[in-house]
């Protein structure tokens, strides 16, 4: 009962919104389908396929886990939120301010990385405490201060 | 702002907006803006502390768990789940804007009920896995799982998990609860007097808003 009233419904915003807005609800369900498609990938990928290599190549499998979500997320914002048929002005002053997170994502992850190797340098037996098995419970205690 | 966009208009001489959006929708995109770095800033705080640490939980070990399935390993499905519930949710709110772009009352009432059924599905499945984890022994500042590698884990596993979701799932109830006043809205006929469903398509900006941030938030817990 419901498909068929969705249907209709369909129809009538469908020949509305050509004249109107050119509102396509044909490209929604289109976005819908390469959202699912894109999460079904990841769930395949990260269920079957990335347990079955070591953790050292984990990084690759991260890097392609970034490709489908900032495929997923474009689709989102052009699409579902309508930004890709607005005009240029309105597209970039969303978008030049979101490349701030570009230097953000880097800049931090650097300085994470950077104070790791640093603790290892200055303090050899933090390296050697994660080898330990396990580690003393102050290891998780040591880090907020 | 349903005119038509020439291709030599001069935007920036006055007279008019120059990113042909109506105010308050202009608004409601740097308010997300704003919200956007706000969890930019949790998210990319919480990779600074990876990078910073000599081992993590492997997500596949700690979120593998799916109702009524007891003790089978299922990584990964559970939270599918979830994103497919928001995926769709998404999709049935920009069928609600399209019904108010034709002024479709019904269309946008039977809409915006299958959103709000779709954002109360999604915080219930979220309700059940913060309840599961806190019956494993997790919560902010306790954390039963180990490292990958058998080693010792930090509370700051669960301590960003649980801000994080909860931050999201804070923002999922408010959107909610956004939608099921639109609901209301739409009901007594307020858009049908005003003559257009403008304020639908502010609140599904921010809907499809809070469907984009478990896009990352899906992949920074669950994948990485």
């Amino acid at each position: 009962m419901q498909e068929t009233h969705g249907h209709t419904s369909h129809g009538h915003t469908e020949a509305a919104h050509a004249e109107e807005h050119g509102f396509d609800t044909k490209a929604i369900w289109r976005t819908f389908w390469i959202l699912l498609v894109i999460t079904c990938i990841e769930l395949i990928v990260g269920m079957f396929i990335a347990p079955r290599f070591p953790h050292t190549t984990k990084v690759w499998f991260n890097i392609l886990y970034i490709i489908f979500t900032g495929a997923k997320a474009f689709y989102i914002i052009a699409e579902f939120m309508h930004l890709k048929h607005e005009i240029k002005n309105m597209i970039m002053t969303i978008a030049v301010p979101a490349l701030l997170f570009i230097w953000f994502i880097g800049a931090f992850l650097w300085d994470g990385d950077s104070f790791k190797n640093l603790r290892h340098k200055m303090d050899p037996y933090k390296a050697e405490s994660h080898k330990a098995q396990p580690a003393p419970p102050s290891h998780g205690e040591e880090h907020l201060k | 702002m349903a005119e038509a966009v020439s291709a030599n208009q001069k935007w920036w001489s006055g007279g008019r907006s120059p990113f042909n959006v109506e105010y308050g929708k202009l608004m409601m995109w740097y308010f997300l803006m704003s919200d956007a770095f706000t969890f930019g800033a949790f998210l990319i705080s919480y990779g600074s502390i990876r990078f910073a640490t000599n081992a993590w939980p492997n997500p596949n070990d700690v979120f593998s768990s799916f109702p009524g399935m007891g003790h089978t390993h299922l990584p990964l499905v559970f939270v599918s789940l979830m994103t497919f519930i928001l995926i769709m949710s998404s999709v049935t709110m920009v069928l609600a804007v399209g019904a108010g772009h034709s002024k479709d009352r019904a269309g946008v009432i039977k809409w915006m009920l299958w959103t709000i059924l779709g954002g109360i599905a999604f915080l219930a499945c979220q309700a059940w896995e913060w309840t599961h984890l806190y019956h494993q022994g997790a919560w902010w500042g306790r954390n039963p799982f180990p490292n990958y590698d058998g080693t010792q884990s930090t509370t700051n596993f669960t301590n960003f998990f649980f801000t994080i979701t909860g931050f999201h799932g804070f923002h999922v109830f408010s959107g909610v609860i956004i939608n099921i006043i639109m609901l209301i809205m739409a009901i007594n006929g307020t858009f049908e007097r005003r003559g257009h469903y403008l304020m639908i398509e502010k609140a599904g900006l921010y809907w499809h808003f809070v469907d984009l941030v478990w896009v990352f938030v899906f992949t920074c817990f669950y994948l990485f």
